[in-house]
């Protein structure tokens, strides 16, 4: 079964930038092939995921005024249906790091990340959090979140402004239109993974 | 008799500097007679602990406290202690004098490691116990593998360390808990969705009712006073909107008085006007914030939207002028960075004209609610007295009806030549922290229509030279930010780096007060009292 | 009014006629069974919808915009979502309990469901007993949050438990008088006889002054039945993160989830049944066109419009004020409403016995 491009509603496909990234992802699920059962349930579960990204409400510093710009009436994220702002780990799909990490909250947000429920997604918004933005130098400034978690999206500036959330969101919509979930995203053995690396966490799972 | 007379009396081993605060010497061993004079002598009176500055001079470590008196119209004074032992520094405590100094004292430990004798708690304050070395020392080790970024979890630090002197001299560290056995402790945050941030707050509980708080912080420490350290004075400037995003402008036009202070510099009229209109935008933006957020604390979501809607506009204001939403880098040093927009008169007008009848919105949504008085009225009892003591400054310390606006206390920019009331209510609760900030909503806008149509022509800024060297000094200056007195203090050796550089942040009192104000109350009341004092936490940690 | 018993009594004829008793009675479960996860399901999204359109409204915004035309889509993503989301399951939790939890919670909304008669003839079982039954088996609910709470072995979910717990357990009583007073009124518990006698005019109309009373109670008891603003105190979101459902994910959070929206839908629908006539057109005596045209709506349509309106309304309250504290809202029911539901309980007994009703 083909795979398309993954489209986002009036938004073209050239309008985006770093769309090698996504022809890329295209080209590689073309050439593994998939059923078409397992195709199109695939695609009809990424559709579920994409349009209904509830973030974990996670910010520490001035990019999160910024969401909270996001979520207000002008803005409105809730067009896109990510409105459903969860404040536990459990019932959130991505977190959005909106601001600085400092070695103190690294382990929290480690943590965090650790309690989300699978599929989970992590935006790095802002400089602070893409790179460690003004404070890189600083001596308990971690420069980069994905030093300690995996990122999907980076957001660049500082703070981003409410479109350019709105950009980052879309990316990672489109992202995820293109993921596998049945023996892809979903594996088992990232679970088993942790509790490998955490033998003590498992306990009588 | 003066104050200077009147300290030689008291300790006469003591030093005076002149300058434009009187900077006075004490041998640390002189310090704590002096400390309990200051307080309680009626000729002196020094009644608030404005900043507490910890202090590495190389050879000697030490603190430069500022103090203010205000009975005495609002004079300042400052006293530098300094011991050279660079292993074991102890200097006196004045947290039983001065509350405020209980959490200040914490973090100079905390940068310096000069502990304080007699202090009840002596645990670090911004960074993990297992921090090796003192970060703010000119020694300090920066090798990142020292201290790489943790992956284990936080022990929880219930172990406190309480240093006494014996009667022969020597310094004898006292351990005690936090928290008693069998305390119900309850963890609100880091994450956690009232904490404005990632704030941590470990409270003791018995059913719903708070027996203590214990506050954590330093989960947004960036070391910011460090970094400015290695950089030039123009390129620290845009640390100060990223502290308290909120007081933006407030911020970066006291850090930028400080050093035109310093440098002698005179700025244009139409910088100084342009600079109060921004701080006064700032102050309605910030306080609208904290209407919305205060709403959505209490459950009322729909409150926040409304906030939002006129906070929007302004932003379009800065937006349109210094080119960002929020953090907009706008003044610089000598003035501001470029002219304004020529539609900013007339959108500050629009938003003039609609403000009063929004105000009103907002008061029949949210504060006319029966449920939302009830749940403030009486919440959060913080007396004048206390107030003083922990030095809550701002819309939170007028709630008590404590008269502190620095705007009237030490006039700045355009300050001296436009009338406004200083907004005071007598309600000590959480209700009249929020009437405070809604009343002075309208006062910004008093202030800002007398000063709109007469924005002087001119410069914007002054002739600054291309590298910017202060004179070996400090220097000290104060600016009313929203949510209370802001100050800067800048030491130089004369380089084109700074040699030490504090910020004296409102926020960090506020959070000092969340124990007394809570005790009692119920868990719900603790965030209540949280969205009330309205503290940001990046402007609290630095 | 189409009476819906002429339908399904064809269809219990039709299948007793070619089958064996047992077996058609078997058949006959099935697809009530089906059809009332079916209506389950599809009202709990509908209400999803309905309130995030809503509460965007109140609050200047569009809400969801852009899954299907208008956003109606998006509650099938959500609920895609949820339903292939991990199921954590947590060490230092009772397992057992953990997971019977959101169970027992959407057990007990799905049997209060399926006693609401929707029309005439349209309802799965006519107790006599109809009203005192939904109102036990309401109660059910309560146990699943306080399980909820305590297996997750959390400080928040406990509190909010407890929470949950006192708050449900006082605000029965209310709900319970006011109900009660239209008893009284009725002088029957049977939820078909009840909405029969509304033919004329509806009992809020009919009892007047007690009954409006009643209702007002009645809503504001069911506010806090439901765990709805400004009674969010159990999952208090700004105080407890999630309340008693913190540590749920995946579908059992959606159960939850669904539950309360759920929850919403029933007690509006009682209240539509038990004050406002239920299926029952609205009719004003003497104007016989009005009334004819009233006449040609059906029932169900009048069912479900009288329970939106009153969803609509308790929504309304949840997006204007802020949460009351638990003593203040302990303090509410203990001390102001469950005495003056008593009263006029009383009251409403004596109009019945001086006949004082229209």
């Amino acid at each position: 079964m083909a795979v398309k491009e993954p489209s986002i509603k009036s938004m073209k496909h050239e309008d985006f930038k770093d769309n090698e990234y996504i022809d890329k992802l295209v080209e590689e699920l073309n050439a593994t092939g998939a059923n078409v059962m397992v195709g199109k349930l695939d695609q009809l579960i990424n559709w579920g995921i994409s349009n209904s990204l509830w973030p974990l409400c996670f910010g520490t510093s001035c990019c999160a005024i910024e969401f909270m710009c996001l979520g207000a009436a002008r803005y409105d994220m809730a067009r896109f249906g990510f409105e459903v702002a969860r404040n536990s780990p459990r019932q959130a799909d991505y977190i959005m790091v909106q601001g600085t990490i400092v070695h103190k909250m690294a382990p929290a947000l480690v943590r965090l990340y650790d309690q989300l429920a699978e599929p989970k997604y992590v935006i790095a918004c802002g400089g602070c959090a893409v790179s460690g933005g003004p404070f890189k130098k600083s001596y308990c400034v971690v420069d980069g979140v994905d030093k300690i978690i995996p990122v999907d999206v980076f957001i660049p500036g500082c703070p981003p402004r409410p479109e350019a959330m709105f950009y980052g969101l879309m990316q990672l919509q489109r992202k995820i239109k293109l993921q596998k979930f049945f023996g892809g995203v979903n594996r088992q053995e990232k679970i088993q993974d942790f509790f490998r690396k955490h033998p003590s966490e498992a306990g009588e799972y | 008799m003066s104050v200077k007379d009147c300290i030689s009396k008291i300790c006469p081993s003591a030093t005076f500097e002149e300058g434009d605060i009187l900077l006075v010497n004490v041998p640390a061993e002189n310090w704590r007679k002096l400390a309990e004079e200051l307080k309680h002598n009626p000729e002196l009176n020094f009644d608030v602990l404005t900043a507490v500055v910890g202090m590495d001079w190389k050879e000697s470590l030490g603190v430069v406290y500022y103090f203010t008196a205000t009975s005495h119209k609002w004079e300042m004074l400052s006293v530098k202690v300094a011991v050279a032992d660079r292993e074991n520094p102890y200097i006196h405590t004045v947290s039983d004098l001065w509350k405020v100094a209980n959490f200040q004292e914490r973090e100079v430990y905390d940068f310096f490691g000069i502990k304080f004798i007699g202090h009840p708690d002596m645990r670090r304050f911004f960074l993990r116990n297992d921090w090796k070395g003192f970060p703010l020392r000119k020694d300090y080790d920066a090798n990142p593998a020292l201290n790489p970024i943790p992956t284990d979890d936080e022990k929880n630090e219930d172990d406190t360390i309480s240093y006494v002197e014996q009667p022969d001299g020597t310094i004898k560290g006292i351990p005690g808990k936090v928290f008693k056995e069998g305390d119900y402790v309850v963890n609100v945050g880091p994450q956690h969705p009232s904490t404005h941030g990632v704030m941590r707050f470990r409270a003791a509980i018995d059913g719903e009712e708070v027996k203590k708080v214990d506050v954590v912080s330093g989960y947004i420490h960036r070391g910011i006073e460090k970094l400015c350290e290695s950089l030039g004075y123009p390129q620290i400037l845009h640390f100060t909107d990223r502290m308290d995003y909120m007081s933006a402008h407030q911020n970066r036009h006291c850090l930028c008085m400080c050093i035109e202070k310093a440098m002698g510099l005179v700025i244009p009229e139409r910088a100084v006007v342009i600079r109060t209109i921004m701080d006064e935008l700032m102050r309605i933006s910030s306080h609208l914030l904290s209407f919305g957020c205060t709403a959505m604390d209490l459950g009322a979501t729909t409150a926040f939207f409304y906030g939002f809607r006129e906070r929007e506009m302004i932003l379009d204001i800065f937006e349109k002028t210094c080119g960002a939403r929020m953090s907009m880098n706008y003044n610089v040093i000598g003035g501001v960075i470029a002219d304004l927009h020529p539609d900013f008169v007339k959108d500050v007008k629009a938003l003039l004209a609609i403000m009063p009848e929004r105000l009103k919105e907002y008061h029949k949504v949210y504060s006319g609610n029966i449920i939302a008085k009830n749940r403030m009225v009486g919440v959060g009892h913080l007396s004048k007295e206390d107030a003083i003591n922990y030095c809550i400054t701002g819309p939170s310390g007028r709630g008590s009806n404590w008269s502190n606006d620095c705007r009237k206390k030490h006039p700045y920019a355009a300050y001296d030549r436009v009338e406004f009331d200083e907004v005071l209510l007598d309600g000590c609760d959480s209700y009249a922290r929020y009437m405070v900030r809604m009343k002075e909503i309208e006062q910004s806008c008093r202030i800002i229509e007398q000063l709109i149509d007469r924005i002087p022509e001119g410069d914007i800024r002054a002739q600054v030279p291309k590298i910017v060297k202060l004179p070996a000094g400090h220097w000290y200056t104060q600016v009313e930010a929203s949510r209370g007195t802001f100050g800067v203090y800048i030491e130089s050796d004369g380089g084109k780096t700074p040699f030490r550089v504090h910020f004296q942040s409102p926020c960090f009192n506020l959070v000092g007060v969340m124990d007394l104000c809570c005790r009692g109350n119920m868990i719900a009341d603790l965030i209540t009292i949280g969205a009330a004092l309205d503290f940001v936490i990046p402007d609290i940690d630095r | 009014m189409f009476d819906f018993g002429i339908v399904t009594n064809w269809i219990n004829d039709l299948l007793v006629g070619c089958m064996p008793v047992w077996a058609a009675t078997l058949i006959e479960c099935v697809i009530i069974g089906v059809l009332i996860l079916l209506a389950y399901t599809v009202l709990a999204l509908f209400y999803i919808l309905y309130e995030r359109k809503l509460c965007a409204w109140f609050q200047c915004r569009l809400g969801p915009m852009r899954v299907g035309p208008w956003g109606l889509l998006q509650v099938f993503a959500d609920m895609f979502k949820i339903l292939i989301k991990e199921l954590i399951s947590l060490k230092g939790t009772d397992k057992f309990l953990f997971k019977l939890a959101p169970y027992i919670i959407i057990t007990s909304s799905v049997v209060m469901l399926a006693c609401l008669p929707w029309g005439r003839g349209l309802q799965i079982i006519d107790y006599n007993i109809g009203i005192f039954f939904i109102l036990a088996v309401s109660s059910v609910g309560v146990l699943g949050i306080l399980l909820a709470g305590w297996s997750s072995n959390n400080k928040y979910t406990l509190i909010g438990a407890m929470r949950s717990g006192a708050q449900m357990i006082s605000y029965e009583l209310s709900l319970g008088l006011a109900l009660m007073s239209i008893v009284v009124l009725a002088g029957t518990m049977n939820i078909n006889e009840l909405v029969a006698q509304q033919e004329r005019c509806w009992f809020i109309f009919q009892g007047w002054l007690p009954a409006v009373v009643a209702f007002v109670i009645y809503v504001i008891a069911a506010t806090a039945e439901t765990n709805r603003g400004p009674f969010d105190l159990p999952e208090a979101e700004h105080e407890l993160t999630a309340g008693y459902h913190t540590e749920y994910s995946g579908i059992h959070f959606g159960f939850f989830y669904l539950a309360e929206y759920l929850n919403l839908f029933i007690v509006s629908g009682i209240a539509s049944l038990m004050f406002l006539g239920g299926w029952m057109p609205f009719h004003i005596a003497g104007l016989d066109c009005f009334n004819m045209v009233m006449n040609w709506i059906p029932g169900p349509i009048w069912f479900l419009a009288k329970a939106f309106f009153i969803s609509y309304v308790i929504i309304w309250f949840k997006w204007t004020f802020p949460r009351v504290r638990i003593d203040q809202m302990l303090a509410l029911e203990w001390k102001y409403m469950m005495p003056f539901a008593l009263v006029n309980l009383i009251v409403m007994a004596v109009f019945v016995a001086f006949g004082w009703t229209f």
